[in-house]
């Protein structure tokens, strides 16, 4: 597909009403999700939980630390479901492949010179085979923001071909880094792009800039991927990842996603939250739940 | 100008240093002695109090970890901005019944009351820790700690009282929730008032207005909380509480009979200390 077909397409797209979209994010937010159907959505949030670290102070030993969590989140509780997948780093692939082996969490692992992507071509390719060939079965890449803002789609395109391609059996996530892409607008061309050229995923951010997944933002993917599956048949997930640190917060994205892009997509398969700090919060507001007295910090991991 | 317009104050709540309306956007009315309506106050709820924990929560590490004296000044600061405030809060005890006389000597105690415990910031280390003999080649030290969130039910004494029972807690470094006299809350957030312009870091202290009966099961059985101090709890409920405080060992201290103006010695403070003994290998 050449640059001059894509800028059209993509600018065919329909606008955004940003007034609307936040207005609607905004009531659908304010839904009260209360007793047994809480119950049932921290349940939810919890499998869909990319659990992640990208730290530059990462560590083998954090890492499987991370793992041990993400198989069994409150070790006193059995009942707890495990984590969809832990996120890392490549070089932490092999690690927590090691860790996870048998327990039926994913490994996802970032790539394409994470955050930034300024990197060439050759070395994002190289990036995201190292990943794959270390194990890890979801890729999540960056979009090249540089290029997509100028303009220049065809390259942006080609990029996401050419991982995907690299990715072989393995999912790919397409981060949109949505926090610079600076209108609704562009949200929803990146998101159509990204589609088009076999992204398994789109994901908001990286987290590393603010602001990261927001809840108008996330609408717009949704309604993207609603409107990509009725036009080709084909079904790609959402992650937003980033800023989700409370249950309110999560409970929110999956009102968002029901009401959106509808109950197909209320599975760990199509739709993940990235994040690490919301599992704790997910956890104590789940005894809460079940012992009736409120819990506190002290008795959860710190990660 | 007899033709202005009252301003009428909203009494809110104080929750991490700021004045919040309560989730739930109850309130209930307040009356004076002699039951004529005073103003509405906001009737806390059981989130409240959670959010309240957190604040206290995440504000103990910093104040726990100022020394003993910046501590000290902190209080002694609110003590200058309460002498600023004697008219005010006299007023404000006159409506509850109290004699003119008799409600600025109890302002006059409360903030003598204050003083004398601003004063102890810098020493109960010293009368409550010890360097102790031991026989081997090591240095023994017993140091006084912060036992963490203190949970604070205040007694019907709306402001001598209520000091009395909030000065020895936070003076040691610990962080409190207080839940306000029911029938007479209108000076605890006064009080407030005075704490959140006095370099008090805000969720130190966190002042609750409602119904006891409802929010102190929630604090007795929070497991985020450390310790619980009763005061304010009529006798026949202090055993379910205690029973409830038993989920996570807290503290708890039980309501004693003793008058507000007695002299409080130090039991307080030291009912909401833990005491670190450390061994240390004397070098040569």
């Amino acid at each position: 597909m050449t640059t001059t077909e894509l800028h059209g397409f993509l600018h065919g797209l329909p606008g955004v009403d940003q007034v609307g979209a936040e207005e609607r994010a905004a009531r659908l937010a304010s839904r009260s999700i209360k007793m047994s159907a809480k119950a049932e959505a921290i349940d939810l949030a919890i499998s869909m939980v990319d659990l992640t670290t990208l730290e530059g102070a990462d560590t083998a030993g954090k890492v499987r630390a991370l793992c041990a969590k993400a198989v069994h989140p409150d070790p006193s509780d059995p009942s707890v479901p495990k984590v969809a997948a832990v996120c890392v780093y490549p070089d932490m692939v092999d690690v927590a492949v090691g860790a996870l082996r048998g327990t039926g969490v994913g490994v996802a692992s970032v790539a394409t010179a994470f955050p930034s992507g300024r990197a060439p071509l050759e070395a994002k390719l190289a990036d995201t085979r190292a990943a794959v060939a270390a194990g890890a079965s979801e890729i999540d890449m960056v979009i090249d923001r540089g290029a997509f803002l100028s303009g220049d789609y065809g390259t942006v395109f080609e990029q996401i071909v050419a991982v995907k391609d690299a990715c072989g059996d393995a999912h790919l996530k397409v981060i949109l880094e949505t926090g610079e892409l600076a209108t609704l607008d562009n949200v929803r061309r990146a998101s159509w792009l990204a589609m088009r050229a076999g992204a398994d995923f789109i994901k908001t951010s990286t987290g590393k800039i603010s602001p990261a997944a927001t809840l108008p933002v996330t609408l717009v993917m949704l309604e993207a991927v609603r409107d990509y599956r009725a036009a080709t048949g084909r079904q790609v997930g959402v992650k937003p990842a980033g800023g989700i640190r409370t249950t309110k917060d999560a409970i929110k994205y999956l009102v968002l996603v029901n009401e959106t892009a509808g109950p197909d997509w209320l599975t760990p398969d199509w739709f993940r939250l990235g994040a690490s700090s919301v599992l704790n919060d997910l956890l104590m507001q789940r005894r809460k739940l079940s012992t009736g007295v409120y819990s506190g910090p002290d008795y959860f991991t710190l990660d | 100008m007899s033709d202005r317009l009252a301003v009428r104050k909203t009494y809110k709540l104080y929750i991490a240093g700021a004045f919040p309306r309560s989730e739930s956007g109850r309130s209930y009315p307040v009356t004076d002695g002699k039951g004529r309506f005073l103003a509405n106050a906001a009737h806390a709820s059981r989130k409240d109090a959670r959010d309240a924990v957190t604040a206290a929560r995440k504000a103990f590490p910093g104040w726990a970890g100022r020394t003993g004296y910046n501590r000290a000044q902190i209080l002694y600061r609110i003590a200058e901005m309460l002498e600023g405030r004697r008219d005010q809060f006299t007023a404000e005890l006159r409506h509850t019944g109290a004699s003119k006389t008799h409600a600025a000597a109890e302002v006059d105690a409360a903030i003598d009351r204050w003083v004398w415990y601003a004063g102890w910031a810098d020493k109960i280390t010293a009368v409550a820790g010890a360097a102790n003999p031991v026989a081997g080649p090591y240095f023994n030290f017993s140091t006084p700690e912060p036992t963490g969130v203190v949970a604070v039910i205040a007694p019907d004494s709306p402001l001598l009282g209520l000091v009395s029972v909030l000065a020895p807690a936070i003076v040691t470094g610990n962080t409190t929730v207080v839940v306000a006299s029911e029938p007479a809350p209108l000076a605890a957030i006064t009080l407030a008032e005075v704490l959140a312009t006095s370099d008090l870091p805000g969720g130190v202290v966190n002042i609750l207005t409602g119904h006891r009966t409802e929010l102190t099961p929630w604090l007795a059985s929070h497991m985020d909380v450390n310790a619980i101090d009763l005061t304010g709890i009529p006798d026949e409920h202090v055993q379910d509480l205690e029973e409830k405080a038993a989920g996570n060992l807290k503290r708890v201290h039980r309501p004693t009979a003793t008058g507000w103006t007695a002299d409080p010695g130090t039991a307080r403070m030291t009912a909401f200390l833990e005491t670190k003994t450390v061994w240390h290998p004397v070098g040569v």
